[in-house]
């Protein structure tokens, strides 16, 4: 079980540079080939929350969290991360990956390899090992974890980046549900804790245990953008509806 | 084939033995190719890993250029490594023809391509792998190619045994810049090529049985790290 009094008090100097956020998109498309992904997408998130973007196969989902994380270039349009530039901001930030992308190293190393890439103190490694459940596994080839202990380690090493925003992109996607309910609580702790989430997901029972608002994408656009109580309840706009009801959104 | 059997007998006898001179030769050899081994990864695997990581105008025609290079003839580099030694060659007055340190020399131009060029594609595939998760991690270029170089470290381990059963194995090149001098230059190609033009197989036969043996060892530890990798993951 997750220890929720986890701190990373000490990994990290004070932050004394504005806050990342507001996030604001303005005009954003990417696309490849003639086919645009994204076509012209505006979008505003508060400083604080979880957000969750939801939509299609192939909406684009994936694609905003790689472009506000500086992975990938937009063809045109803007990101802004209150003004900060964009490699600063990208240090500032973490992102789990769908399949993590665990080095061919031991469970530990593969935090201690995080700590210094940004010339961190490795002493809360122990801490965060226990916080994601993988003490008893510090030793063990990383690559060699059954499919939800790599998540959950992806997530440790996000967290011991000391984000103000994690990035998650649909890091539970086949995982099982007590797996699932593991990566949420660690999420929800590190929310608790101040961290802003924006996370991808399809999982519509995941949103509503999750999310404070939600981002629906459709037609490379966002179609509705709501609190998520009022997203379930009763959706704005008709690709959202659609989704909701399990019918096919173009 | 009596010539044959008492030849090998005495070659098995010298093996068994412990014969001066044959482990001399071997010796040397090893010494030379091991060196030429360390050097050439000194230089090729971080120039494997560059290549690697890096986008630029030119890369296709120097990767063409670093696969063609792993055919190098050993008798042009040893040519070449003649000329720039030789007396009147520009590195002349360093003194170094017909030593080992020629030999050394002439086997790490030999070999370094073949470890920059194996190196630069396992390193590639794994940056491959890796690139995003990097990129998020804000890696330096210099972090990246340390952490390549050492998630990649067993499949880099067979690319230098690759290159040094081709360094210990080869002739050309060290018998032009050595000489083959007895008891100085002599390693165990060079005098088995000598031993055998002169009629003496055994000792011949005996070079070329520890030749194998480092042959199949060679093999044996790249089977075996191979196995290691694959049983940690870490392949």
């Amino acid at each position: 079980m997750p220890d929720a009094s986890l701190t990373l008090a000490g990994a990290a100097p004070a932050r004394t540079a504005p806050p990342l956020l507001p996030l604001k998109l303005r005009g954003l498309s990417l696309g490849f080939g003639d086919a645009p992904v994204l076509d012209g997408l505006d979008l505003d998130l508060g400083p604080t929350g979880c957000t969750m973007i939801m939509g299609a196969n192939g909406a684009g989902k994936s694609l905003i969290l790689r472009l506000v994380h500086g992975l990938i270039p937009p063809d045109a349009g803007s990101i802004d991360w209150n003004g900060t530039p964009p490699a600063a901001a990208t240090r500032r930030q973490a992102l789990v990956f769908q399949k993590p992308v665990l080095l061919r190293r031991s469970v530990a190393a593969n935090l201690d390899f995080a700590f210094r890439a940004r010339g961190l103190s490795r002493a809360p490694r122990d801490a965060l090992l226990d916080h994601v459940g993988l003490a008893d596994k510090a030793r063990q080839p990383a690559r060699l974890l059954s499919g939800g202990e790599q998540q959950r380690l992806a997530l440790a090493r996000a967290l011991a980046l000391d984000p103000e925003v994690l990035l998650l992109d649909e890091p539970t996607a086949s995982l099982d549900p007590a797996s699932v309910l593991m990566i949420e609580r660690i999420a929800a702790d590190a929310l608790a804790r101040g961290v802003r989430l924006i996370w991808v997901t399809h999982d519509v029972g995941q949103a509503r245990r999750m999310a404070d608002d939600i981002v629906f994408i459709a037609g490379g656009k966002v179609a509705e953008h709501s609190a998520a109580t009022r997203f379930f309840d009763a959706p704005a706009s008709h690709p959202a509806r659609r989704y909701l009801d399990g019918d096919p959104v173009v | 084939m009596h010539d044959f059997g008492d030849a090998l007998a005495l070659a098995l006898s010298l093996v068994m033995t412990g014969d001066a001179d044959l482990l001399e030769i071997v010796a040397l050899s090893l010494r030379v190719s091991l060196s030429a081994t360390v050097i050439a990864c000194v230089i090729g695997l971080p120039l494997g890993a560059l290549v690697a990581i890096s986008r630029f105008r030119g890369r296709g025609a120097l990767l063409v250029l670093m696969n063609a290079l792993m055919g190098l003839p050993p008798v042009v580099v040893g040519l070449l490594v003649y000329l720039h030694l030789s007396r009147a060659g520009p590195l002349g007055f360093l003194g170094l023809l017909y030593t080992p340190t020629a030999m050394i020399i002439a086997q790490t131009i030999l070999i370094a391509p073949i470890v920059a060029a194996l190196s630069r594609q396992v390193l590639e595939d794994l940056h491959t792998e890796y690139a995003e998760q990097f990129r998020s991690l804000c890696l330096s270029r210099r972090q990246t190619v340390q952490a390549l170089l050492w998630d990649a470290r067993y499949a880099l381990l067979t690319v230098a045994l690759a290159g040094f059963g081709r360094a210990v194995a080869e002739v050309g090149a060290v018998i032009i810049v050595g000489g083959n001098i007895d008891h100085l230059t002599r390693v165990m190609t060079t005098a088995i090529a000598l031993e055998t033009s002169k009629g003496d197989l055994a000792l011949a036969l005996a070079l070329g049985l520890v030749l194998m043996v480092i042959a199949l060892g060679v093999n044996a530890a790249v089977q075996s790290l191979r196995m290691t990798a694959a049983r940690q993951a870490y392949a």
